[in-house]
């Protein structure tokens, strides 16, 4: 059993936050370009994506980098993978040569549990199927506090697809570590009740209006058409009863803050006049993610 | 001639509404006699002092996956596995390759248990071909070559008209109509109970719904066609109702439970493990305790293990990737000790009836019973002594089980089949 970042269901409230205070060390100050640290020297760390993505492998192999890790990252088309090899055997291939560390997001919630079981280097989470999504939640948690000073107190939408949402699900697991209101909203065919209490302090609507009425916080999801597993909303109206346009945020708080985990769809979950506006932190949840990967490397490795 | 002295034994026979200690003599795989201070004269002799004698469990409810998946089983050892778990007679599905959906298929089965296997084995055929729910098999001259019921077990027939034509069909051969009630549209791309916890995990889930959809529906058809109709392993707190409520309306409707679905519950699962996948998934601690009601009061009246053997290779994949299903044959009485008499739920007789009396009224085999002249199927146990399971010492093929390293109280010590001391309890 490998000690690694499975999941923010299993961290304390005390991990958390001293990933998150250790992230703010590696913001760089505005306007200043990053100096490369080399606290992570002659570590590998290998970035196993079995699921396509840009900016989370990117993110995790700059954060690595910036460490002074060697970092190495393969991609499932074109290996081993297609020629039918299993992930067991896969990982344990790799786990042969020595990493420091695996980064590995994977189409099956649990992949990485089921792996970590069976492997001795230490694994961390960049997406499991309809799971987990633990990097994500401690950047967004890092964005709320660069912007709010602190997560007490807050109230928190999240609004789309919640039932296969792994990003959901570990914000959901963070905030509510922090005593954080969070109110759910989606259709309800993607918003299960159970969700309701996988953890304390969570609501569920149906209404994206009662769902951003006094947000501190509107987290959009990203209303993924590739894990829909049957038809359980009518898409072609989606974005008229769950999109965020400028007119919601007419009726939200002042000082509310936009989110979105990216990629966004403009038009589909969010309009371009939201997504660009002063509200919208987007662009600073992508530079935090490199900021808590580091974080998280870190914690992981030095170990 | 053969001859079996076993002598002192508490004798639980719920078919001669027995329970007392006393002697069964048997010769030439038949029981002679029961009664006290039998004589021993030229007779081996089994001292089952301190021991519980009944007849022979049965196991109405498992999968050898020969022909087809011998990797993962065979009826030979599929066999010795039962008698390691005090069977001496299982049912086997159909869902071989090819599936057993002819007379050919059945007799050849047939064939390979009276050469390999230690205990009996009674195919239950298709009842449609291939178990595609399309075209009903050949359910006729599958009864002529021996079955013993049909099921299209792990592919439920979701067409309801063809279902009806086979319990009209069934109940013109007098042959039990055994149902796996799993509504496919409903759990489609399931993986385990859907609750809270598959929520947690973000794994999809099973409904509850999908299994009371198929059951109710089947009731009614099973009034409408007057089969005998059977609910394979029930684990929804409201099919075990619904059942209970057909019967009490006069159906001629039976249920069996699996040991896991009444000792297991989703919450048990460690997280992503696939020794706990298998259909109908572990639900929630109510639908557990609603299964054990169900044992109470006759709503159910077998325990089945739904023995599903699947190789490691299969079962150490991702979850959602992995083949449903669990092995049961040895931990079986175990599990049931444990939960069901050691915690006051039911008696000793009753929990022999459940294995004994029980399948044998449900599938009609001529088996679970001593009384004089029957085929000598017996199972010695005992409801006391310590042991743990070890999944590695198992004559099964595979390793699936949720169940490796579980300490029991009492279990299976000797399992006869037709006078023969097939297996014995070895620490």
């Amino acid at each position: 059993m490998s000690v690694g970042l499975l999941d923010i269901e299993s961290l304390s409230r005390d991990d958390v936050e001293a990933i998150l205070a250790r992230s703010k060390n590696f913001q760089p100050a505005i306007g200043q370009s990053f100096q490369r640290l080399d606290s992570l020297r002659g570590r590998t760390v290998v970035n196993l994506f079995f699921e396509s993505s840009t900016r989370t492998r990117t993110s995790f192999e700059i954060a690595a980098k910036r460490l002074g890790a060697d970092v190495l990252s393969i991609t499932a088309a074109g290996s081993s993978v297609s020629k039918g090899e299993s992930l067991v055997d896969t990982l344990n291939t790799l786990a042969a040569m020595r990493p420091d560390a695996i980064v590995m997001r994977h189409s099956a919630s649990g992949a990485p549990h089921f792996l970590s079981r069976y492997l001795p280097v230490p694994i961390v989470n960049a997406g499991d199927g309809t799971h987990e999504h633990p990097t994500q939640a401690l950047l967004d948690a890092l964005t709320i506090i660069d912007r709010r000073g602190s997560l007490d107190g807050l109230r928190v939408a999240i609004i789309g697809d919640i039932a296969h949402s792994r990003v959901a699900r570990s914000n959901i697991f963070l905030l509510s570590k922090f005593g954080v209101r969070i109110v759910l909203c989606g259709p309800a065919s993607l918003l299960p009740p159970e969700i309701g209490r996988i953890a304390p302090g969570v609501e569920l609507a149906t209404d994206i209006f009662k769902a951003i009425d006094n947000a501190d916080v509107i987290m959009m999801l990203r209303v993924q058409l590739e894990r829909q597993y049957e038809a359980s909303f009518p898409a072609n109206e989606y974005f008229q009863f769950f999109g965020l346009r400028l007119e919601h945020l007419e009726r939200a708080k002042s000082d509310v803050i936009v989110m979105h985990p990216g990629p966004i769809n403009r038009g589909r979950e969010i309009s371009s006049e939201v997504a660009d506006s002063q509200r919208s932190a987007i662009l600073n949840q992508v530079e935090n993610g490199i900021a808590v990967r580091m974080a998280v490397l870190e914690r992981v490795l030095s170990r | 001639m053969s001859r079996l002295l076993v002598k002192n034994g508490r004798v639980i026979d719920p078919s001669l509404g027995l329970d007392r200690v006393c002697d069964i003599a048997i010769e030439d795989g038949k029981v002679k006699e029961i009664g006290n201070d039998l004589s021993a004269a030229g007779t081996g002799q089994f001292d089952a002092s301190g021991l519980i004698v009944s007849p022979g469990f049965i196991d109405m409810h498992v999968h050898l996956r020969e022909p087809g998946f011998e990797h993962a089983e065979t009826i030979e050892t599929g066999a010795r596995a039962a008698a390691a778990g005090g069977f001496t007679s299982v049912c086997c599905m159909p869902n071989t390759k090819p599936v057993n959906d002819s007379a050919t298929v059945t007799s050849y089965i047939r064939d390979r248990a009276q050469r390999f296997a230690v205990v009996n084995v009674f195919p239950i055929g298709a009842i449609t071909k291939n178990s595609e729910g399309e075209e009903l098999s050949a359910i006729g001259s599958m009864k002529e070559a021996g079955i013993v019921a049909i099921s299209d077990d792990g592919k439920p027939v979701m067409n309801a008209r063809v279902a009806r034509r086979a319990m009209e069909f069934a109940r013109s051969l007098d042959l039990p109509y055994i149902e796996h009630c799993e509504d496919l549209h409903l759990s489609a791309g399931g993986d385990m109970h859907e609750g809270i916890e598959s929520t947690r995990l973000g794994l999809r889930g099973i409904p509850r719904s999908s299994e009371d959809v198929m059951v109710a529906r089947d009731l009614i058809l099973s009034g409408l066609t007057g089969c005998r109709y059977h609910v394979a392993h029930l684990s929804s707190k409201y099919s075990v109702e619904m059942v209970g409520l057909a019967k009490s309306r006069g159906l001629k409707v039976t249920a069996e439970a699996t040991p896991h679905h009444f000792v297991l519950a989703d919450t048990d699962m460690p997280p992503y493990d696939s020794n706990f996948k298998m259909k109908p998934p572990l639900r929630e601690i109510s639908d557990v305790e609603a299964v054990l009601k169900g044992l109470q009061n006759g709503a159910i009246e077998a325990i089945a293990t739904d023995h599903a053997p699947h190789p490691g290779a299969e079962k150490m994949q991702e979850f959602e990737r992995c083949p449903f299903g669990i092995i049961g044959l040895e931990t079986a009485l175990g599990l049931a000790l444990e939960r069901l008499y050691h915690t006051g739920a039911i008696s000793l007789p009753k929990l022999v009836e459940l294995f004994t009396t029980g399948p044998n009224r449900i599938l009609s085999l001529g088996r679970g019973s001593l009384r004089v002249g029957a085929p000598a199927d017996v199972t010695i146990f005992s409801a006391a002594h310590e042991w743990a399971y070890d999944v590695n010492r198992s004559p099964s093929k595979s390793r699936n089980t949720p169940f490796n390293g579980r300490k029991f109280k009492g279990g299976p010590v000797a399992t006869i089949v037709a006078g023969n001391v097939v297996w014995r309890f070895n620490d």
